[in-house]
């Protein structure tokens, strides 16, 4: 059995770890907050622009663009939103899962898809596997802004446009509650659902459009599917901060327990020795007499 | 006097929503003035100062692209980025300014010409806005 002060050191060591999980999860708890406060935010925004999208590629007639328009699928991107770190539970590896095996399933030679990462996670992982990876991004900060982000968003809306790949898919963590979060795949270009979201519209009007809808397209498009890979990236974000709460939590929960546990064999052991010197102790009285 | 509400919202966030008797712009295509009752429209809008008056006054914000939808009683204005000037870090957008200056004269080849224009497009924009005000 393990002496006294092995156990208690191993308690004294549980206690400090104890102290550093508790204290992450509070710090996760916080950012969560300003995560879900971020999404909030963004919100206005990307309801409007997709309302505008909406009617006018409903109404257009004539005006049409690349981001609308279903082509022959020759190669796929898959846009993956990781952490940078570890420490938040089966966040990560829930979505690197379902990466490998939408790959596995789909495609038959590298050839056919390519890889965006964003997250060192998801780019570590990529790299180990040997996935291509077209873009890359590592270290967008906990509440990360639209200028943080902008660059490799248009740099992959220009992906498409270049026809490099024919449709982009993003996965994602959504956040659904602090505790439950959700591998999401969505179907980002070319733009085809739009019509779905946007029954609870309230156009009365035509609008009048300056130059032309052409134009307008083609400045807003590719403005509406930077948005939607911002909007995503904060959804995961929440979702990291959330996956990340919890992990801590229990972690602070077992070292409660694992604390518990060692101070009950510490006290046993204690015991053991207190008895096994008065036993000793009276033998000799005994002997002496 | 007949008012509008103007809203104007980015990706951080919505920066002002209030009521104001015009709005001027440049688009695209063109300076354009938005009085209320204005039809509907859509339309880019190209780096540059939003001015918003309501009686003597005049509010300025600078806005970086995107686009404005208007109607009749509400002009909605959609950019990647949009500051009042008191947001506005005039020594960053100086060094953005001499950055930007600084890529463009070089003229080597590896650097994105269009990039740094747009770049300095938005510096300027951004010390002019904070300018006029003070």
């Amino acid at each position: 059995m393990a002496s006294l002060r092995d156990i208690q050191s191993r308690i004294n060591s549980t206690k400090k770890t104890r102290k550093i999980t508790s204290a992450m999860q509070m710090v996760s708890a916080s950012k969560m907050a300003k995560a879900e406060q971020n999404t909030k935010a963004f919100e206005p925004y990307s309801k409007k622009i997709q309302e505008v999208v909406a009617h006018i590629a409903s109404s257009a007639t004539d005006a049409t663009h690349p981001m609308l328009e279903k082509r022959e699928v020759k190669k796929t991107g898959y846009m993956v939103i990781t952490a940078d770190k570890g420490l938040v539970g089966a966040y990560n590896s829930n979505i690197l899962k379902s990466l490998y095996h939408k790959i596995q399933e789909r495609h038959q030679s590298k050839e056919d898809y390519t890889i965006i990462t964003i997250g060192r996670k998801g780019y570590e992982f990529c790299k180990k596997m040997d996935l291509p990876i077209a873009q890359s991004i590592i270290g967008i900060g906990d509440q990360p802004d639209f200028a943080d982000i902008k660059q490799i968003a248009s740099e992959t809306v220009q992906l498409y446009a270049d026809e490099e790949i024919d449709e982009l898919y993003i996965l994602y963590n959504h956040y659904v509650s602090a505790i439950s979060q959700q591998v999401t795949t969505t179907k980002l270009l070319p733009i085809t659902d739009i019509e779905e979201h946007s029954n609870n519209t309230s156009f009365h009007d035509e609008y009048e459009y300056e130059p032309n809808e052409q134009q307008i397209l083609e400045v807003l498009l590719p403005q509406y599917a930077e948005s939607l890979i911002y909007g995503a990236i904060l959804d995961g974000k929440a979702s990291e901060h959330a996956a990340s709460m919890t992990a801590m939590k229990s972690a602070t929960d077992n070292a409660g327990e694992l604390i518990d546990k060692l101070t009950l064999t510490y006290n046993r052991v204690r015991q053991a020795a207190i008895t096994q010197e008065i036993t000793e102790i009276s033998g000799g009285v005994a002997a002496l007499e | 006097m007949k008012t509008l509400t103007v809203s104007v919202v980015t990706p951080d966030g919505p920066v002002l929503e209030d009521d104001y008797e015009m709005v001027s712009c440049k688009a695209e295509s063109g300076e354009l003035g938005i009085l209320p009752g204005h039809i509907p429209l859509v339309a880019p809008l190209s780096i540059n100062a939003v001015r918003l008056k309501r009686g003597n006054t005049e509010d300025k914000l600078a806005v970086n692209g995107g686009f404005m939808e208007v109607r009749p009683d509400k002009v909605t204005i959609l950019a990647q980025s949009a500051e009042k000037p008191s947001d506005i870090d005039i020594e960053r957008a100086k060094q953005a300014k001499e950055r930007a200056e600084r890529r463009l004269q070089s003229r080597q080849d590896h650097i994105d010409m269009l990039r740094a224009e747009l770049a300095l497009r938005r510096a300027l924009n951004r010390l002019n806005v904070s300018s006029i005000s003070r």
